[in-house]
Parts: structure tokens; C-alpha cells; sequence
């Protein structure tokens, strides 16, 4: 398809239009354009009378490329009926524009070391961030439990149902399967040795110092930590929590706090029926496959525990409870004016908050081997 | 006085909007015709915005008919309203750019999905859309949070007008500017329109815009529209009508333009 055509009268040129000049054409428009010859002189008369639907776009590129095509500027006139706006686009192209600032290159080496000092300076603003939230939240802390008040009962209540009560079904179902697939596989090689009855320890103390918390921990990361961070990201776009420091409220005592009590209250919780859910799954497994019955399953598991297996199991949720509320509302609390930035928050939030319930939880095992515990 | 009998761009006949057992529009007519400025004002919760999404086919009515040029908005394949919806620019109350984009790649976003040109040709026309609005290059380098609230609604209009339409909806463009941005908005809106020959339908609060711009005006009374001139709604005798255009607000704004 021929949009335009060049063509030599004298000493001047002519540049038919021809065809569709909408916007629709703009791909064609641009080709046919950028294959002018540079370096024209003298007059160029555009003859508009073929043109059909001229676009306002199609003609701000026409005139765009016109303008840099001859060596001294071309004269340019237009002829043959054209359009209405063509007037308005003269008068904009004759302001002086701006041009396109140029983003400073600087050679490979120092691109990158002006990087790695870039992110080290953002590491350390992060740091310093982290750590005055940590400070603003325990002196809120300190403030709120002398003003029982401000520890918002309602809110609170509302947050342990939706972090620990909703959460129930799924920490039980997934603590009652992982420990039948541990009890299962356990058994296929404790089989080989006649030593079935030690899959009850395999079970009781696997779930109970492990893996009862730390898969009730990861579940809540995942669930309820991106809901912290969603929430409050959400409320900082729409100024939510702007609008409460104007009111004089602390958006920290407000949001924060009711979400990391009611985490410290409900994880605990959820860690013992995911603990219970767990023994009941090694339980079933036990008299199905290994023909254990109930009665001898409990008094092994009773010999098999030492007093302390299940708090040190339960002594971690209140730690990783506090993590994830934290990393949680502290990522939210970042959300700054876009869309993407909430999304890319969120993840880091359950990403952040899942390793660093796992670095703590190898923190909590070395130490428990240490003290015996 | 009879005017010209001028092809109806937008016609809405019968329109029914409910949401529960609240009725929105109850029988809405409207008629735009090609080439005006069509102002639609009304009470808080009468439904100015749910007709906007109607027309637009952002929402199905519960009864009546929308036409668009003449074709059935609701009736057509989704291709084809897809198409048709692409011929109008539309903004909306808060902007509504896309939040993780600049001002420019906003503008691009429409002609980058539906014209395969160069990124050079493409900066060239986010140029020509911020220039028509009255923002700078510069300006299209900026995020949306960094824009003040005129330069919000200015680029969004851009944005609207950057796929070439020849019917622009605006949603409240003038709300949360101040009294010049406003004014300069209504001169843009005016210069617009006689160069780029739009057809404009508006909501808008402003009374002052409505005096300044308007063809004529559809007031939203009652779940029916009375669409006259701004003249001929000054004389009608409807309570709430009356005192929309004769309440101190009005009269203030009236003199502006007249006086």
C-alpha cells in the first residue's frame, strides 16, 4: 500500500498523499516516511487531496520527519484541501520543545561500581529502616499495655479469626497428610530392620519439635503475612493511613499491633491442633499399614517423648508468629504509589518472612542441641 | 427554536438501572448529537456515573437499549464492541492511569497494543498528546504519583484522546482542581472541540464549566433525563432543576459567563 509518493516539479517537490491516513495506516505511514530521502532543498508542497481520514497522528509524524529532512529546513506548504488541524500542529510544532534528555552513559566500570555503591547505600537506608521500625513498634508496645485501650479488643478478635480460626482446616489437613507421608515412608525402611514400632518416634517427635510449627508457620506466612501486607499496602495508596496520623492516631498502634498480638495469640494455637492433626495421621497410618493398634501406638508414644518434645515444638510459634507479623506489616507499611509496588511488597513479604521463620527455627535447633533441651 | 436535525451519536432509550431494590435510571432517554458539548449533571446518587458505564459497556442495562453511531452497544459481537468502545476516549474521575507506568508509556499503552510502530514514532506521538493537553515532554517521564491533580486529569486526557476519538467521555474532569486549572481546563476542553471537532459528553459538577462549555445539558431527575440548552433549562420549573440553576452558586457563575 503507497501512502505517499515523492515527485520532482522544477525545482521544488511535491509529496502526494495518498490513501489511508488514519491511525489505523500509522505503521505503513512510519515506513514510507523514514524512506524519504535526506537532504532535500528548496520547496515541498504536501498535496492532501488523495489523503483519505487524516489522522492527527499520522500528520504530527508527517510533519516531524518534513521538519528534519531538508538540510536547511525545508519550505514546506500544504495544498489540496488539508486538515482542519493541521493549523494546531504547525502552531505546536513551532513551540520550542525539550529535548529528549539524554541518560548519561558512563563507561562499564564505573556503571558498575556506582551500582554496587547504589545498592549498598540502599541496603544500609533499608537496615536503618527496619530498625526504627522495630524501636517505634516496641515503644508503642510498651505504651499500649499500659492502656489496655489501645490494645483494640475488637480488632483484635477479628484478627484472630481471620489469621488462626479460618486457617484451622487447611493446618490440619496438611499436618495430618505430611505426617502420614512421613509415617509411610519412615516404615518402608524401619520394615527392613523389624523395628516398625519406632515409627511412632519417627512421627511424635518429628511433628512435635518440628515440623507441627514450622509447616503451621509457613502456611500462616503465606495466608496471613501477604494479607498484612496487601491490607496495609492497600490502605498507604489510598492515603488511608495518612488520613489517620492527620487524626493524630498511630497507624502502628492501629494496624500494627492488633495484627502482631492477635498472630502471637492465634499461631501458639494453631501449632497445637496441627501438633494433634499430626499424631492422629501417624496414629491412622500406624494401625492401617503397620497394624499398630491405638492402645499400643499411645504407650509407645509415651515412652518415645521426653517432657519437654512438645514445648520445644510450641516455644517457637510465638516467635515465628512475631516474624511474620512483622516482615508482614513492616512491608506494607513501604507500599508507595503504585500498583506494582504493592504486588512486588507482597511477595517479598511471604518470601522475607518464610526464610526467616526457617533461619530461626535452625537458630532454635542448634541451641535446643546445645542446652539439651 | 428548532434545531437542525443533526445525527444522534449517543441515544439512549428506556434505560433501566438497578442495583437490588434501589432504581438508578427508571426510563433514561438521551440523545447526543455530533459536534456538541453535552453536559450531564444531577444529584449525588442519581446515577451519572452508572449511565457513563453503560454507555461505555462496562455494565449491561437491566432494560433499554444504548446506541453508539447507531449500533446497539449491547447487541454487537465482543470484537466488534471492543472496536467500537476504541473509537471513543473516555477519562475518568481520578484518572485512573495505570499506576506503574509513566505519563508517556500511559499514553503509548492503547497505540502500542493496537499499531506496531517504532518506539521513535511512538515518542513522537506521546509528544503530540501531551502537547495538545498543554504538558511538557518532561512531563511524560513522570510517574502518576508525582503529577499534581491538574496534571492527573490533563494527562488522562491525554491518554483518552491519544487513540484519536471522535467522542470523548469525561468523567467530572474539573473535580479537585482549583478555580484557574479549572478555567484553563474549560479553555482547553473549548479548543479542543473546534480543533479536533469532538463530540464531548461530560459529568461535571462545575457550573462554572457548564456555563462556559455546554451545548446543551441533561439533568438526571427522578431516574429520567430532561436534556434542553442551558437557556431552556433556565426556565424550566422542575424543583430541582430550579434550584440548580438559580441557587447562589448558579447565579454567581451565570454572571461570570454572560456578564
Amino acid at each position: 500500500m503507497t501512502v505517499l509518493e515523492l515527485e520532482r516539479e522544477g525545482d521544488d517537490w511535491r509529496l502526494h498523499l495518498d490513501g489511508d491516513w488514519s491511525l489505523e495506516a500509522m505503521a505503513p505511514i512510519e515506513a514510507q516516511l523514514r524512506a524519504l530521502p535526506d537532504g532535500l532543498r528548496g520547496t515541498l508542497v504536501c498535496d492532501w487531496s488523495r489523503a483519505e481520514a487524516p489522522g492527527i497522528g499520522p500528520a504530527w509524524v508527517l510533519l516531524m520527519r518534513l521538519a528534519e529532512l531538508g538540510a536547511p529546513p525545508l519550505d514546506v506548504r500544504h495544498t489540496g484541501d488539508p486538515p482542519h488541524f493541521l493549523e494546531l500542529l504547525q502552531k505546536l510544532e513551532a513551540e520550542p520543545r525539550a529535548a529528549p534528555a539524554s541518560s548519561e552513559a558512563g563507561t562499564g566500570l564505573e556503571h558498575s561500581v556506582s551500582e554496587v555503591g547504589r545498592w549498598a547505600v540502599l541496603q544500609g537506608t533499608e537496615g536503618r529502616a527496619v530498625i526504627g521500625f522495630f524501636g517505634r513498634l516496641v515503644t508503642v508496645f510498651q505504651e499500649a499495655f499500659s492502656r489496655p485501650r489501645a490494645l483494640r479488643p475488637s480488632s483484635l478478635a477479628r484478627h484472630i479469626y481471620e489469621t488462626g480460626i479460618t486457617a484451622i482446616p487447611i493446618v490440619s489437613l496438611i499436618a495430618f497428610l505430611i505426617s502420614v507421608i512421613v509415617a509411610y515412608l519412615g516404615a518402608q525402611q524401619l520394615n527392613k530392620f523389624g523395628a516398625d514400632i519406632f515409627v511412632v518416634d519417627l512421627v511424635t517427635i518429628s511433628v512435635l519439635r518440628e515440623m507441627g510449627v514450622l509447616l503451621t508457620a509457613i502456611i500462616v506466612a503465606g495466608r496471613s503475612g501477604s494479607a498484612f501486607a496487601a491490607e496495609i499496602g492497600v490502605m498507604q495508596l489510598n492515603e488511608e493511613t495518612d488520613a489517620l496520623r492527620a487524626m493524630g492516631m498511630n497507624p502502628i498502634e492501629l494496624l500494627v499491633v492488633p495484627r502482631l498480638l492477635a498472630l502471637v495469640i492465634a499461631l501458639p494455637l494453631l501449632t497445637v491442633i496441627a501438633d494433634a492433626m499430626g499424631l492422629a495421621g501417624g496414629a491412622l497410618l500406624s494401625l492401617v499399614n503397620l497394624h499398630i493398634p491405638l492402645p499400643q501406638f499411645t504407650s509407645r508414644l509415651r515412652e518415645s517423648l521426653a517432657p519437654t518434645t512438645f514445648w520445644a515444638g510450641l516455644i517457637k510459634a510465638p516467635v515465628f508468629a512475631i516474624l511474620i507479623a512483622m516482615v508482614g506489616t513492616y512491608r506494607g507499611m513501604q507500599v508507595r504509589d503504585s500498583a506494582r509496588e504493592l504486588g512486588r511488597l507482597t511477595t517479598v513479604a511471604v518470601v522475607q518472612s518464610i526464610f526467616l521463620v526457617i533461619l530461626a527455627d535452625a537458630i532454635f535447633a542448634v541451641v535446643f542441641v546445645q542446652i539439651d533441651f | 427554536m428548532p434545531e437542525p436535525a443533526q445525527a444522534a451519536v449517543v441515544r439512549v432509550r428506556g434505560l433501566v438501572s438497578r442495583f437490588g431494590a434501589q432504581v438508578v435510571h427508571d426510563g433514561l432517554d438521551m440523545e447526543v448529537r455530533a459536534n456538541e458539548i453535552f453536559g450531564v449533571v444531577g444529584g449525588s446518587g442519581t446515577g451519572k456515573t452508572v449511565l457513563l458505564r453503560t454507555i461505555l459497556g462496562l455494565r449491561a442495562p437491566d432494560a433499554g437499549t444504548v446506541e453508539l453511531y447507531g449500533k446497539d452497544v449491547q447487541q454487537l459481537a465482543a470484537g466488534d464492541r471492543s472496536a467500537l468502545v476504541r473509537s471513543c476516549g473516555v477519562t475518568f474521575q481520578n484518572g485512573a492511569l495505570i499506576s506503574s507506568l509513566t505519563v508517556a508509556q500511559n499514553i503509548q499503552l492503547p497505540l502500542r497494543e493496537y499499531h506496531p510502530v517504532s518506539e521513535h514514532t511512538l515518542g513522537q506521538l506521546a509528544e503530540l498528546n501531551l502537547a495538545l493537553v498543554g504538558l511538557t515532554p518532561d512531563a511524560g517521564t513522570k510517574y502518576p504519583s508525582q503529577l499534581s491533580g491538574g496534571m492527573v486529569k490533563r494527562a488522562a486526557l491525554a491518554r483518552a484522546l491519544s487513540m484519536e476519538p471522535k467522542l470523548l467521555f469525561l468523567d467530572e474532569p474539573t473535580a479537585g482542581l482549583d478555580p484557574i486549572s479549572a478555567a484553563a481546563f474549560d479553555e482547553l476542553l473549548l479548543y479542543l472541540h473546534s480543533q479536533l471537532r469532538l463530540t464531548v459528553v461530560m459529568i461535571t459538577h462545575d457550573l462554572d464549566t457548564l456555563f462556559r462549555t455546554c451545548n446543551r445539558v441533561g439533568v438526571i431527575v427522578d431516574g429520567r433525563m430532561i436534556s434542553d440548552t442551558l437557556g431552556g433549562l433556565m426556565q424550566n420549573q422542575n424543583p430541582w432543576i430550579r434550584e440548580y440553576f438559580h441557587g447562589p452558586r448558579a447565579r454567581a457563575a451565570e454572571k461570570d459567563v454572560h456578564g
